[in-house]
């Protein structure tokens, strides 16, 4: 790690992503978000990026497939309803096999809702969103400093297994400012080569990039291949974080700033005395099944905690598959509980 | 072909077109058009650092057709495609290929706002007044009175608009270098269409800035007519309703 600055979460991310190698930023207004399409606006030129605010958040994602496909790092970002109008797009990305980081700053919803934090989008970024069969690398920061972090790992991941990134932030992650410890910047020249990219056709067959396929076999073939890797980043690329989880009666699930406020919640229990525990998904897909479920067996119950009506509720529940009690805690609309709302909650079950 | 004494091979498949057989109705324009812009990359040498966008409609599989690099764009996204391409790699030489649905209706943004920015991008307009591959329904530049699937009484203008004229749009704006409308109809106009397309390619390699090149073309399958009945419609009747000629040309 370099040198630390006082950052929003979005900046952070922006320049996370810059240091990661990104050079090419496509995106358009909208809160929470504003500041990565800022920040892109004045930092990536100086490093010799395309930054294009783009006359949609429709034409910005696909902006992002023409940059891809060019094989450079790239990344849009936006919120809620910006990222249902980027489906269409994501749907596109995911099956050309195209690398590319999409970041939602996630916002009250449905509709226009409101410009407070939530959770509300964790079905669109995990279970698809847009259309067909495919899923997202899904990384859920709790800091600043994880935003920017989690940004590099978003691109060498996307890279790796040539499957579109997303970072599930939230408004309250994205306006907060924190002092960041920055990733040492890499060399775009230094990533691995893309052979498949559309370099033009020198010396070489043409490289062509599409998700079209009309024979059905055809297209059962390539969906059959994305979804092996997709087996391969769920074996290899689960992340979490534990704390406390050795001797907890009680297991917190919660990502994102409910994460953040979760640990909180376990640190409190954990001096009056109560066994609480925190698991924290880092990737929200491929989700932590399997060490929920272990931890499932082990404790009276799993308490998941959501801002939003319960959807990551549903995975904790697969996870724990009636091993124990698995109550939930959410907030809807943008109201961000405090942690004492939270502790009561927790000390009823513990 | 071999040389002999007698024969000498003067007619040949552009260098830059694949075998792929096109996928194309026969007696539609779309053929001849495809060739016409794969001679243009011969001409100017430009194969190797070229990238097709194709559409989704009757081009939809253009991306194979050319031996170049090539991608196939969602619906009407094939500008915003080009803009990522052509910003992320300025070296290459990038050309969409797109009908009038594409272009015109789901991608208007995308058409106008590319323009608007100077893309330095090639844009090839295919309007043949008709949603081809979907089976004949009415298109923004379907002409007044003009039958189609989904306007069976023929085209009302009060309730459906008027044919929309792409390219005299797009000459409004301040800076394509060279916007033009060109005709498929006989031997001459494909000339000028040859000429035209050259043209749009030339100013992208010579780092001129957007083109736009607009270019009536038949659909005897959708039209319901012969393709010699169709290229005398597009010169009596399709021609009046959209002019041909240069509308902006800042070389």
């Amino acid at each position: 790690m370099g040198e630390r600055q006082l950052m929003t979460g979005n900046e952070a991310m922006a320049e996370g992503a810059i240091r990661a190698g990104c050079r090419a930023y496509f995106g358009y207004p909208i809160t929470p978000q504003n500041e990565i399409l800022e920040y892109m606006a004045a930092h990536l030129p100086a490093v010799g990026g395309a930054f294009v605010q783009a006359e949609s958040e429709v034409a910005a994602i696909n902006m992002c497939y023409g940059a891809a496909a060019a094989g450079v790092r790239t990344m849009t970002s936006s919120s809620s309803p910006g990222i249902s109008l980027k489906l269409e797009g994501i749907s596109y990305l995911a099956g050309a096999d195209l690398p590319c980081l999409i970041v939602n700053v996630m916002r009250g919803g449905p509709g226009l809702g409101n410009i407070a934090p939530a959770q509300g989008d964790y079905f669109q970024a995990t279970k698809g969103g847009g259309h067909g069969d495919y899923r997202l690398i899904v990384l859920a920061p709790s800091t600043a400093q994880e935003g920017a972090e989690l940004a590099g790992l978003a691109f060498d991941l996307a890279d790796r297994y040539r499957v579109p990134a997303m970072i599930l932030a939230d408004g309250m992650l994205g306006q907060m400012m924190e002092p960041v410890a920055l990733p040492e910047p890499r060399d775009p020249a230094t990533l691995p080569p893309k052979p498949w990219a559309l370099t033009g056709a020198k010396g070489r067959a043409p490289n062509y990039i599409a998700s079209f396929a009309l024979d059905p076999r055809d297209l059962r073939e390539l969906n059959r291949r994305r979804h092996e890797r997709y087996r391969e980043i769920a074996a290899r690329e689960t992340r979490w974080e534990e704390l406390a989880t050795e001797d907890a009666e009680v297991l917190l699930v919660a990502y994102g700033t409910m994460g953040r406020i979760a640990k909180t919640v376990a640190r409190q229990a954990r001096r009056q005395g109560l066994r609480v525990g925190l698991l924290r998904p880092i990737t929200l897909w491929p989700f932590p099944y399997a060490r929920i479920r272990e931890l499932a067996g082990r404790v009276r119950a799993v308490l998941t905690l959501e801002l939003s009506s319960g959807q990551m509720w549903e995975d904790v529940r697969l996870a724990v598959e009636g091993r124990c009690a698995t109550p939930f805690y959410g907030e809807m609309g943008g109201v961000v509980p405090t942690p004492d709302e939270i502790l009561a909650e927790v000390t009823r079950l513990a | 072909m071999p040389k002999t004494e007698t024969m000498a091979q003067v007619f040949s498949r552009p260098r830059s077109l694949t075998e792929k057989k096109f996928t194309y109705c026969p007696g539609c324009d779309h053929g001849l058009l495809t060739r016409i812009l794969a001679t243009a990359i011969d001409k100017l040498g430009v194969g190797e650092r070229t990238v097709i966008v194709a559409p989704v409609g009757c081009a939809v599989f253009a991306y194979e057709w050319f031996r170049c690099d090539g991608i196939q764009a969602a619906h009407g996204r094939a500008a915003a495609v080009a803009t990522g391409l052509k910003r992320a790699n300025p070296e290459l030489v990038v050309v969409t290929y797109q009908g009038d649905g594409d272009l015109a209706a789901i991608g208007t943004a995308e058409t106008i706002h590319a323009a608007n920015r100077g893309e330095a991008i090639t844009v090839i307009f295919v309007n043949n007044q008709i949603y081809g591959m979907t089976g004949g329904q009415m298109a923004p530049t379907t002409l007044e009175g003009q039958h189609t699937t989904s306007s069976p009484g023929g085209r009302d203008v009060r309730a459906t608009g008027h044919p929309m004229r792409v390219a005299e749009m797009i000459a409004t704006l301040a800076a394509p270098r060279y916007v033009t409308r060109q005709s498929l109809h006989d031997p001459k106009h494909v000339a000028l269409t040859t000429k035209a397309v050259e043209k749009a390619l030339r100013y992208q390699v010579e780092g001129k800035g957007y083109s736009l090149v607009e270019v009536l073309a038949t659909c005897p399958t959708g039209w319901k007519t012969s393709p010699t009945t169709a290229h005398d419609h597009v010169r009596d009747v399709v021609a009046r309703a959209f002019p041909l000629g240069d509308l902006v040309d800042r070389g």
